[in-house]
Formats: structure tokens, C-alpha cells, sequence
């Protein structure tokens, strides 16, 4: 018996959308894997052919030693016999149901039923709240009860919808962190999808990038986000500054790229190209007023604050440094540097941050 | 009063609710759920009686029924019933025409029902038939009695399928709307206006009732 999960298929849809699936995950290595893409890009009609909610067109789904779909073999299980958790986006918790209904609608045995509830009410934390109804609970609470009532039956695996997208912004950070931990206590396959990159930083050990209905990329979440595989996928998972460079010279494993104006200094990509991508992330790119002194730091860039927008606890700095470069700093760092348009300001750029991605002459 | 009306009008409407509720929701539910193209072909089918006039469905209904068509021949000479002018006849013909006032709100009903909820109830392993059972029905509750009631009501008021199928046989096919017009043809006004005010009365009775069951609580 293989320890793993096998999606291999494909679904075509009436207006010519069509997904392609090839798919393993480890059942035991990597527990947590987030289906990270645009809306549209397949990863919901994935999870939901998991589920067993629709089916694909051809190919077939295996988990460990069972077969769920298989087009060949003519076989595909109902989401009743597959044995798994689904968590809802809306949570689509039963409205006519107490917490505790809800929490034991899928458990059979009605003799040990009432002790299971009560089990699940105190791992989640919603003791005292088994009476009321999901209209009257927060947000935050019925994310718990969504959650109990999935996980009530043991299942072989947990499927999660968008978990945190139906909570406010402040709820969402909270219970980031608080779900995270929920699914590291449970040790059983999750698979979520989302389309959030800082859920599926703060969720999941593996991420698996989807884009128009393929996989593009699978792998840790540090992999994905840091070293997107090309230009198209750098953008897709918000690397914020994706521009061509060409590689004047290299040694030691380092080389120097020219990229408008300016020169870099960065790691080596690993199949030799004079052509490349030139992946930055805001938050690599630090900003200084005045003079710099010593500092490891090896790229210094003389550069023009063009816009400052905020974002949230971040602010976001567009630059000119002989190309565009976005930099992301916190509100503070900004307030201190008395940052406005037009300002003559040095951006400080670690080498190793520069991800290299190497293309063809034209592309 | 005319009590013989009453108490058939009753049985007839009481009949027709009970048929109609155990054809109506199947259909409805299949109806709501299927995505087969030729969906619209039924659901026209089920809508027809809504602008086809009360007299044709029961000219049609007569003519098939009667001793001259295949149907009633064979239904004759094989069970040895005879339909027009008979009870059964007319609860037939009351339950084809009652069909579009049962079924359109149980679609209603099943359509506002979140698809995801009963989803759910499968992903916790529940079976269809027990999904039904738990979800869906408490939850159209308040739909689905409401297309009860409209079809009482209906059946209570019906005149034309009645006429042409029944005629006018007091304590076998003359229901409360027949009586009326029977009475009016008779001269008798008083009787007439008894009878109207009745039904008038119910009437009102029913319409408060469903706007009460389609208030936004009953639907949660």
C-alpha cells in the first residue's frame, strides 16, 4: 500500500475550459498542501473532484489503497463512501441545527454520539455554545463548529475550501495561526485551496501553483515563493519585481546582470544563461536616505521614489533605479524616512534575494 | 347550504393535495436538480394548465376518458371503471390541472434551498434519500406547504375541469363551485350568496396563511 494520494485526470467544461490534473501528495512528508492560483484556474474543480462532488472526464484518483475514480475501470465513489472532511467556504453549516446537531450530523452511532460531540465541543473550544444556532455564533465560531463537524467523523483526509476568506481582516489574522495549529495536532493529509499567498504561506507545507487548469508549480512554500520556475508564475505568486536582465559576467558562482541601467549583483541561476528573468521581492528591497557606510548588503542603487502607496501595515514604494522596482516597507521605516515623491533615496538589495529565471533572447 | 358540496369539495380538494404532494415533490425535486436539456419540455408541460383554458384540459380529459378513446375502452372492458362523471374522474382531471399550482412553488422551494448545505451533508457521509429527509425538507418546509395550501384552495374553487368531466351529479360531482352556478341558474340567490360568502371567506383565510408561511422567518 502506497502512503499517498494520485489525482491524475482531466475535466472539460461546456465553455471550453478544460483542467489537467497530474497530482501526488504524500500521505505521511507533507501533510499540508495549499492549491494556490487565480480564481478560475482550476483548483476549486481539483478539490471538489477530490470530494467526489463532480467528476472528471478521464484518468483517475487513487487514495492509498483505494481507487475513488477510475474512468478505465469504470469506477467513481460517491463523497459519502470516500471517508473525508469537507470544509465549505461559507462553511454551509445546517441553519435549522444546533451546534451540537451540526457538529453530530454525520456520526451514526447514536449510543456514543452525545460523547463525541462533547469531545469535539472541547477540543474547539465552543463549550456552552452547543444549544445555539449558527446565526447566532460569530464568524470566528462557526469556522469551529464548520471544522468540528468535519473532522467529528475521523476522516482520512480533510479538504478546505478558501478556510479564512468568509472572516473579517482581523478575525482572518487571528484565526490564521490558530488553524495552522489545529492542522499540525491533527497529522492527517489537508489539502486547501486558496487563493490568498500569505494563507497558503501561514497553512500549508507544500503549495502546489495552479494556473488556466494546470499545475505550473509544486513545491515547499519557501520553493514556490521564492524561486518561481518562470516569469508568468514569479508574478502569480506576487514576486513584485519581474523585469529581463542579461548576465555581463560571472564568477565564483556569482554574476553580474544588467538590467536597464543599473547592474546587479546575484547568485548564479542553475542552467547557465546569458538571458534572464530578474525576480525581486519587495520586501528584499530596503531603503536608506543619505549616506550608506559599510554594510554586507552588495547592491546599492541610486534611485527615485516614484509613488507611495499603502497597503495596510505596509507601505508600497514604486522606485526608479534605472529599471522599476518595487520595494515594501513597514509604516513606520516609512514615517522615519519622511519618504515623499521625487526623493533621491538608496534601495539596498541582498545578492542572494535576486532570483535569476533564464529565458530565451525574445521571450 | 349545500353539505353534499361541502363534504366532496372537501374529499376532492383533500385528495388532490395528497396525490399532488406525492407526485409533485419527486417531479419538483428532479425538476430543480436535473441539468438534461429536455427539463424545459416538462416544465412546460407542468405550466401548461396555468393559461390553457380549464374547459379545453377538460374536453381532452373527457374525450380520452370516454368510451369511444383506446384508454377508455380498455380501462372499461379491463378494470371495469368508467371515468367521466364519476369521482375519480374528476380527481384526475383536478390533479392534472392542480399539477403547475403544487409543483412551481416545491421548485421555488428546492432552488432557494444553498446547494452547498445538502454538499455538505454528503461530504459527512449522509445519504441522499437521509440528506432529504434532514436537510431539505425542514428546510422548503415553508415552500412546500405553501404549494399545499395553493393547491387546496385551488381544487376548492375549481369549476371548469370539474363541469366538463363531472357534470353535475349532486354527492358524486357537484362540488361547492358547480352548486353556485347551479343555484344562480335556479333562480336561488340566497343559497348563491350563502355558498359565495363561504368561499369568499376562505379565500382570504388561505392567502393570509401562505403570506404568513412565505414571511422571511419561516424561511430562516
Amino acid at each position: 500500500m502506497r502512503d499517498e494520494l494520485v489525482a491524475q485526470f482531466d475535466k472539460r467544461y461546456l465553455s471550453g475550459a478544460e483542467v489537467v490534473i497530474d497530482f501526488h501528495q504524500s500521505c505521511t512528508e507533507t501533510p499540508v498542501t495549499a492549491l494556490f492560483g487565480p480564481s478560475g484556474c482550476g483548483k476549486t474543480t481539483l478539490l471538489r473532484c477530490l470530494a467526489g462532488l463532480i467528476h472528471p472526464d478521464r484518468g483517475q484518483i487513487r487514495f492509498r489503497d483505494q481507487t475513488w475514480y477510475s474512468h478505465e475501470l469504470n469506477i467513481a465513489l460517491t463523497p459519502q463512501q470516500r471517508d473525508i472532511g469537507f470544509l465549505f467556504q461559507d462553511y454551509a453549516l445546517f441553519p435549522h441545527l444546533s451546534v451540537a446537531d451540526n457538529i453530530g450530523f454525520g456520526l451514526r452511532d447514536r449510543t456514543v454520539r452525545p460523547a463525541q460531540v462533547a469531545e469535539m465541543l472541547r477540543l474547539f473550544d465552543l463549550g456552552g455554545l452547543e444549544h445555539r444556532h449558527p446565526k447566532e455564533i460569530s464568524g470566528g465560531q462557526q469556522q469551529r463548529v464548520a471544522l468540528a463537524r468535519a473532522l467529528a467523523r475521523r476522516p482520512q483526509l480533510l479538504l478546505l475550501d478558501e478556510p479564512l476568506s468568509a472572516l473579517d481582516a482581523l478575525l482572518r489574522e487571528q484565526m490564521r495561526g490558530e488553524l495552522r495549529r489545529m492542522l499540525a495536532e491533527l497529522g492527517m493529509p489537508v489539502i486547501l485551496v486558496t487563493h490568498d499567498r500569505v494563507e497558503a504561506i501561514a497553512l500549508a507545507d507544500q503549495v502546489a501553483v495552479m494556473d488556466a487548469g494546470r499545475i505550473e508549480q509544486i513545491g515547499s512554500v519557501h520553493d514556490v515563493f521564492t524561486r518561481p520556475k518562470n516569469a508568468a508564475l514569479a508574478r502569480l505568486v506576487g514576486v513584485e519585481t519581474v523585469v529581463r536582465g542579461e548576465i555581463l559576467e560571472s564568477h565564483d558562482g556569482l554574476v553580474i546582470v544588467a538590467v536597464g541601467t543599473a547592474r546587479l549583483l546575484a547568485v548564479a541561476p542553475l542552467q547557465p544563461s546569458p538571458f534572464v528573468h530578474v525576480c525581486i521581492k519587495g520586501e528584499d528591497v530596503a531603503l536608506q536616505k543619505g549616506d550608506v557606510g559599510s554594510s554586507s548588503v552588495r547592491n546599492h542603487l541610486t534611485a527615485i521614489v516614484r509613488a507611495i502607496t499603502p497597503e495596510g501595515p505596509l507601505v508600497r514604494v514604486n522606485l526608479d533605479c534605472g529599471f522599476e522596482l518595487t520595494s515594501l516597507i513597514t509604516r513606520p521605516a516609512c514615517e522615519e524616512l519622511q519618504l515623499k515623491t521625487g526623493d533621491r533615496i538608496t534601495a539596498m538589495l541582498k545578492a542572494p534575494a535576486i532570483h535569476l529565471i533564464p529565458r530565451t533572447h525574445h521571450s | 347550504m349545500d353539505w353534499d358540496a361541502i363534504w366532496l369539495t372537501l374529499r376532492l380538494a383533500s385528495a388532490t393535495t395528497c396525490i399532488l404532494f406525492c407526485i409533485g415533490l419527486p417531479l419538483a425535486y428532479w425538476l430543480a436538480n436535473t441539468r438534461w436539456s429536455g427539463r424545459v419540455v416538462i416544465e412546460a408541460l407542468v405550466t401548461l394548465p396555468i393559461v390553457l383554458p380549464p374547459t379545453v384540459l377538460g374536453f381532452y380529459l373527457l374525450v380520452l376518458m370516454g368510451p369511444h378513446s383506446a384508454v377508455g375502452s380498455m380501462l372499461r372492458s379491463v378494470m371495469g371503471v368508467r371515468l367521466p362523471f364519476t369521482f375519480i374522474g374528476i380527481l384526475i382531471g383536478s390533479v392534472l390541472f392542480n399539477l403547475p399550482f403544487a409543483v412551481r412553488p416545491f421548485v421555488a422551494a428546492f432552488n432557494s434551498l444553498d446547494r452547498r448545505l445538502i454538499e455538505a451533508s454528503w461530504c459527512l457521509g449522509v445519504s441522499r434519500l437521509e440528506t432529504f429527509r434532514r436537510i431539505t425538507l425542514p428546510l422548503c418546509w415553508p415552500g412546500i406547504f405553501a404549494g399545499l395550501i395553493l393547491t387546496f384552495a385551488h381544487t376548492v374553487g375549481e369549476f371548469g375541469v370539474v363541469l366538463m368531466l363531472g357534470g353535475n351529479i349532486p354527492g358524486r360531482t357537484r362540488t361547492l363551485a358547480i352548486s353556485i352556478y347551479d343555484n344562480v341558474q335556479a333562480l336561488d340567490y340566497a343559497a348563491a350568496g350563502q355558498t359565495s360568502a363561504l368561499l369568499f371567506g376562505f379565500s382570504v383565510v388561505v392567502l393570509c396563511v401562505t403570506q404568513w408561511l412565505s414571511r422571511p422567518e419561516s424561511l430562516r
